[in-house]
């Protein structure tokens, strides 16, 4: 175990804070820009994951655990989630024939 | 503690406690309870009362367990008590209180007695003995209290059942208003009393009498503190006794049932201020000052009233006036250093203006509600025990021998005579005033012919005899009540003045002795002359309104100028409309067209307004775009991002 967590911590701290930080903010941008109500979706489930790889990394490079698990439990909650990001997709689809954010403009003053 | 004085404390104690049971039984019970019980429980509490009252008075008497002071102090428990400073809920039982408490217990009940006859059927039976027990209790706590907190609880008491039973009968916004009038009147001379026992309490740290009245003979006679508290003490006693200015809210009180003004603005609350003064004897007696400002006011409030009375047509309203020109009369007394000659016309007042007041009561009672002495008349014969009682009243009042008031009106007068001949000559002018107004509305009510209606006339009782009793038994009193203190020259043994002696004595030494001590002869051609003065005016009274008929004469334009000014009170009403009342409504009326309508509801409404405009502007950021919305959640992290990155 040791071992490993030392040829890890051979990659400095700072390429997975870099590489985390673009990947979340793709996945901002995937949200702000897309017009797809799947693709926001899965740009939301992008910043999820560079978070989730980001506690990974600081988890090892502390030697503690926690951080890992605190991992497995975010995904469990990010799969219940998609399922009902997914779910009410589905349903929006159902009525408008669309899955364009735009269309649900209705709630407004 | 033996178990006499033990026994003794216990029944002083119980006495303010029985009216507050009445009250409570009566005030909780509400219509629930029978009038029948009603009419047993009022009465009963204060019969009880009157009861203790003895015990206790009789016990003084033998001088048992009271350490040889002639008082008893019996503490309750303790109210206040921080840093050394102690209010207690304790009585003090000496002559003084004592007299008082016989007064109030005494003529109280029959009152109470009378009130069962007189307001049988009145929807507001049960909360009228309600009223009427609360305020014997109140009345009871003033004169029983060891200091001026606890004279200061009474003192607001009464004024608040003062209040009630003048609106007794709410349904009329005349008598509401009177109600009014009097609760503020008497909150103006309750300031100064409040202000008053502030300034007794910076100036001795205490607020018990005799803390206070042992401190203060240390203090020079007419220092300038001394003078100022007496002022505003006496300013309570004003607002209290009705004396200038404050009187004009008596007369208007007797918007209230007849039994109410002849116990609470006859014989027994309105004398609250003539017991505080003479009470504080040594407080006012070491400030000369004041006592002249007593005397005076008292004197002018004699022969205004009196001379108001004269002209007026309402039966109960001159026996109000009468009311003020008599408690005049205890002030000047009071202002003299008459204590004892006060308190005496203080009982002998009580017996038969009570009387009076009963009377009248029952005149009104037998012509259905008719207040208005013109349409009174002939009246002896068909109510003839009414009228012997009430004639009794009159002769009492005017002073005539042998009858109770001229035994203590004759010691007032011949006091002032020994120390000023000019107050003298005005208390006697007085004196002749009083005789005529009486026999004026004597007169008017039961001789000459009938001036009511028909239906009036066809109507006249007698009242039942339960509204006789208390009149017969009060008659007795006004006709005997001059031989508790009958004076010197008379081979009298002034007991009354004995008996209070201990609580005058001390400040007897600091008054100024008297110009001259008149002997035996000089005291009875001073009676002969008080005495032929008020008789000879009775025949004048007889001439004017019975053998002549008022409205057939002719009067000189000047005589009914004359007329007109004290009929109309001497305008003082509507003085006081004009200086005080009208100005306080048009400030307040500007207080609120400016400051509430103009300056609060601006700002509230303004609010109100802002956040309404606001609301609108800023509801179009709501577009409904989703994509909107995440932008703005974006740029929002980002800006406190930013904004922590720079703080």
């Amino acid at each position: 175990m040791n071992s490993i967590n030392a040829s890890l911590q051979f990659v400095p701290i700072s390429y997975y804070l870099f590489f985390c930080t673009v990947l979340f903010c793709i996945g901002v941008t995937g949200v702000l820009i897309k017009r797809n109500a799947l693709l926001i979706l899965m740009s939301v489930e992008l910043m999820i994951n560079s978070i989730n790889l980001l506690l990974a990394a600081f988890s090892t490079y502390l030697n503690d655990p926690a951080g890992q698990i605190f991992v497995f439990f975010i995904m469990v909650v990010a799969a219940a989630e998609v399922a009902i990001g997914l779910a009410i997709i589905v349903v929006i689809y159902r009525t408008t024939h669309s899955i364009d954010i735009d269309i649900l403009n209705k709630l407004k003053w | 503690m033996n178990y006499e004085l033990r026994m003794i404390n216990l029944i002083i104690n119980l006495i303010p406690l029985f009216p507050l049971l009445g009250f409570l039984i009566l005030g909780l019970g509400f219509n629930r309870i029978p009038a029948k019980v009603a009419s047993v429980v009022g009465p009963g509490t204060v019969l009880l009362s009157f009861a203790g009252s003895l015990i206790v008075f009789f016990h003084l008497l033998s001088g048992h367990g009271t350490g040889g002071s002639g008082r008893i102090v019996t503490t309750l428990f303790n109210w206040i008590s921080f840093s050394g400073f102690t209010i207690s809920f304790s009585f003090l039982m000496d002559p003084l209180s004592l007299l008082m408490l016989l007064v109030i217990t005494g003529v109280g009940f029959l009152i109470h007695l009378y009130s069962v006859g007189y307001m049988k059927g009145d929807q507001g039976y049960n909360r009228f003995f309600a009223y009427m027990n609360l305020f014997v209790f109140f009345m009871l706590l003033l004169v029983m209290g060891a200091g001026y907190v606890m004279m200061f609880i009474g003192w607001e008491g009464v004024g608040l059942c003062s209040y009630l039973l003048i609106g007794f009968w709410f349904k009329n916004q005349e008598f509401n208003n009177a109600a009014k009038k009097a609760f503020i009147m008497n909150r103006i001379g309750d300031l100064g009393f409040l202000l008053g026992i502030f300034l007794l309490f910076t100036t001795f740290g205490s607020l018990n009498y005799l803390d206070i009245f042992g401190q203060v003979k240390e203090l020079n006679p007419g220092t300038g503190v001394l003078t100022v508290i007496t002022l505003l003490l006496f300013a309570g006693a004003v607002g209290k006794s009705a004396q200038i200015p404050l009187f004009t809210w008596l007369p208007d009180a007797m918007a209230g049932p007849t039994p109410v003004s002849a116990l609470i603005h006859a014989a027994t609350m309105v004398t609250a201020g003539v017991y505080m003064v003479a009470r504080s004897n040594i407080l006012f007696v070491l400030a000369p000052a004041t006592m002249t400002v007593v005397a005076v006011t008292g004197l002018a409030t004699v022969l205004f009233a009196a001379s108001i009375a004269i002209f007026q047509n309402d039966i109960k309203k001159i026996l109000a006036y009468s009311t003020i020109s008599q408690l005049g009369y205890m002030f000047v007394a009071l202002g003299m250093g008459a204590f004892t000659g006060a308190m005496f016309h203080l009982a002998t007042h009580a017996f038969f203006k009570a009387l009076l007041f009963l009377a009248a009561g029952s005149v009104i009672h037998a012509l259905g509600g008719e207040q208005d002495i013109r349409k009174m008349g002939g009246l002896g014969p068909s109510i003839n025990k009414t009228r012997w009682v009430f004639l009794i009243g009159t002769i009492a009042i005017s002073g005539i021998p042998p009858f109770s008031g001229f035994f203590s009106k004759d010691e007032i007068l011949s006091h002032l005579f020994n120390r000023s001949s000019i107050l003298y000559i005005f208390a006697l002018a007085g004196a002749i005033m009083t005789s005529f107004y009486m026999f004026r509305l004597y007169y008017l009510t039961f001789h000459g012919k009938f001036r009511g209606t028909a239906e009036q006339k066809h109507h006249l009782h007698e009242s039942p005899s339960v509204m006789l009793l208390p009149l017969f038994i009060l008659a007795g009193l006004s006709i005997a009540g001059g031989v508790i203190n009958l004076p010197a020259f008379m081979n009298g043994s002034a007991w009354l003045q004995s008996f209070l002696a201990p609580v005058f004595s001390d400040a007897l030494p600091f008054l100024k002795p008297p110009e001259f001590e008149p002997g035996p002869g000089l005291e009875w051609l001073l009676v002969a002359i008080s005495v032929v003065c008020v008789v000879c005016v009775i025949p004048v009274a007889y001439l004017w309104y019975v053998l002549s008929q008022e409205e057939e004469r002719k009067e000189p334009l000047w005589q009914s100028f004359l007329r007109k000014i004290p009929a109309n009170k001497y305008y003082i009403d509507e003085l006081y409309d004009t200086l005080f009342v009208r100005p306080v409504m048009s400030l307040s009326k500007g207080f609120h067209e400016i400051g509430e309508k103009k300056i609060i509801d601006r700002f509230v409404d303004g609010i109100g307004v802002l956040v309404v405009r606001t609301g609108n502007t800023i509801r179009y950021l709501q577009t409904g775009h989703v994509g909107f919305y995440v932008f703005m959640m974006v740029a929002g992290i980002i800006a406190v991002l930013i904004f922590n990155l720079v703080i």
